[in-house]
């Protein structure tokens, strides 16, 4: 599906605004047909990076190319790529039809092409019949999908999209999930798409770039990232983990929690500081007298699929999650096996691979 | 208890509506009176309205007062529009001190306004004629303009524009097709406050304009040391009912905004 020609090349691009740098040296190529997501905490300079792809921003430093030209001086209105808007930004004294003719308006395309086009997008997701209708009488579900028409009616190279479902409840954003991203594979266009939507990323993205303070910290397929991630920081923010401190006694062998781990991790040196990460859903629980821990279960939540359980080792606490219940305040034993236990350099910023 | 002082305060409302408006009910009557004494009413008739209207002066008068109003108000939409678009773009400090600069003309005494005005332009050498008086309405009127239009663009999505741009629209056609018809609205309003406002200035008017060239309030204003005629009730008591219009249709749109 994904291609591997680069569509858009991000080299080396600095924002600063007054004084202040919001990216630093950011470096990131996007493939024709992918569907690239920018994940971070508010503040990291995802909404900023797109926006300069988009041209409302200009970098400080740096190139932006595409199609291997730089297209920093070139205005958003002659750029190929199309916004879809937090807010959606639809124009209020348009009508539905009209919010998505404006495109094809100012293309000067004749009335019958640009009517068809219109009712085939309108189709497209699911509004068909609403191109009288106001925008401001849609319900916040259906401007989003009205928002993404006028987007996408222009054929854009890549469609930009910033936090689009972020105003949307839980059950309609995982509707529009499956439809975004089977809107893209169909139409086979490239998609940019922001969020700080950790589970939003992993179920749409082919590749995700996680930021954090203006830099990239690491670039991957969803279970490269969400299986090795790249430092504590990734770990912690996509989904749950327990970080802790190690030292890597040698080769496949750490220490941690006041015990020695065998893991399937080499090239650190020997007694070197590390993070160790270790997914909740990892730690198995088992008999007090087989476990490699042991510990008393502090407290159990109910989460729906799984329970919660905060398990006291002494030199440790572990966050488990588990399908069976072990009653506040047993004893337990813990198990990890080796290819689980994740370790990592404290805060490395690798650049991305294959 | 409550009875009493219920009727107390409605008493006291109406009585200061009553002092209020008395004058004007007087100036309307006195206006269809068909004898010239002030103190005998000799019956009804239009008498007054059909010499009002075959009165050369006052129909020169009218004449500037509309032309002028028109003028300035056009003038003083399209600058006032394109300022607040300026002053929304700017960034927060710049802001703020337009804003003062615009408020500042809104809250001086007219006397002031007309007074720098004529001094203006008698530094300047330009003498005072009709254009003068023209700019003066313009320049009056434009911080209204501004004052209605703002708040509309501070109530649109921040990125509206830019969705503009991103859909491939030139800054000179979002302007024209995104930014206006957003703020139709208070543009309207902004116009209309600028006409009423230029129709019924009197003191910046009689300060910027040159003897020979009058509109209704400068002409009323001259006409008094004379001894007036009821003819002026006639042209009073009509100003008087647009204005009212005017102000009427200004209200209902703001509130509806």
């Amino acid at each position: 599906m994904v291609e591997n020609e680069h569509l858009i090349d991000l080299n080396h691009i600095t924002k600063e605004y007054d004084g202040v740098t919001v990216l630093d040296d950011i470096s990131l190529y996007i493939r024709r047909k992918e569907f690239v997501t920018l994940l971070g905490p508010s503040g990291c300079g995802k909404t900023t990076t797109l926006r300069i792809i988009a041209g409302f921003e200009t970098p400080t430093s740096g190139e932006v190319l595409f199609e291997g030209r730089d297209i920093v001086s070139l205005p958003p209105y002659k750029r190929r790529v199309n916004t879809v808007f937090q807010k959606y930004a639809l124009f209020p004294h348009l009508n539905v039809h009209d919010n998505i003719a404006f495109g094809l308006k100012l293309k000067k395309l004749p009335r019958a092409e640009i009517d068809r086009r219109v009712d085939a997008m309108l189709d497209l997701v699911n509004l068909s019949g609403y191109g009288k209708r106001r925008v401001d009488a849609l319900s916040g579900g259906q401007q989003q999908r009205v928002a993404i028409a006028r987007s996408l009616v222009n054929e854009p190279e890549v469609l930009l999209l910033d936090e689009p479902l972020g105003a949307l409840d839980l059950k309609l954003r995982k509707g529009m999930q499956l439809e975004l991203k089977s809107m893209q594979q169909r139409l086979g266009i490239t998609f940019l798409y922001v969020t700080h939507d950790q589970e939003e990323a992993l179920t749409m993205s082919d590749t995700i770039v996680v930021m954090r303070d203006g830099h990239i910290l690491q670039i991957g397929d969803p279970k490269h990232i969400y299986d090795e991630p790249a430092n504590a920081f990734v770990a912690d923010f996509i989904g749950e983990s327990n970080i802790l401190r190690g030292t890597m006694v040698r080769d496949e062998l750490v220490h941690f929690a006041g015990q020695d781990f065998p893991c399937v991790d080499f090239g650190f040196g020997e007694d070197a500081p590390v993070d160790v990460v270790i997914r909740p859903e990892d730690i198995m629980l088992v008999g007090e007298d087989v476990g490699q821990l042991t510990g008393t279960i502090r407290s159990v939540l109910f989460k729906g699929v799984h329970y919660e359980m905060i398990i006291d080792c002494g030199a440790a606490t572990f966050k488990v999650h588990s399908t069976t219940m072990q009653p506040q305040g047993s004893r337990v034993g813990l198990s990890i096996v080796p290819f689980n236990i994740h370790i990592m350099r404290p805060m490395e910023r690798p650049g991305r691979e294959g | 208890m409550s009875k009493v002082s219920q009727f107390f305060k409605r008493f006291y409302l109406g009585l200061v509506l009553f002092f209020l408006y008395i004058p004007i009910v007087v100036l309307i009557i006195q206006s269809f009176n068909a004898g010239k004494s002030r103190a005998k009413w000799e019956g009804f008739s239009f008498t007054w309205y059909e010499q009002l209207f075959h009165n050369t002066s006052i129909m020169n008068a009218l004449w500037v007062t509309v032309s002028v109003a028109v003028l300035a108000t056009i003038v003083s939409t399209i600058i006032g529009t394109l300022a607040a678009i300026g002053i929304h773009a700017m960034k927060k400090r710049p802001q703020a001190v337009m804003m003062t600069l615009t408020n500042l003309p809104n809250t001086m005494p007219d006397i002031v306004t007309g007074v720098s005005l004529m001094l203006l332009f008698i530094f300047a050498n330009i003498p005072r004629s009709y254009t003068t008086m023209l700019l003066a309405h313009i320049s009056f009127d434009i911080p209204y303009v501004i004052l209605s239009v703002l708040p509309k663009l501070k109530q649109m999505n921040r990125h509206t524009y830019e969705a503009a741009l991103d859909l491939g629209a030139t800054p000179h056609y979002a302007l024209l097709h995104v930014l206006i018809p957003e703020c139709r609205q208070g543009i309207v309003t902004g116009a209309l406050l600028a006409f009423t406002l230029s129709l019924d200035d009197f003191t910046i008017s009689y300060f910027t304009t040159s003897p020979n060239v009058q509109n209704l309030s400068t002409l009323i204003y001259s006409a008094t040391k004379l001894g007036i005629s009821p003819t002026y009730y006639a042209l009073s008591s009509l100003m008087f009912v647009v204005l009212l219009v005017l102000l009427l249709v200004v209200n209902k749109r703001t509130k509806e905004a």
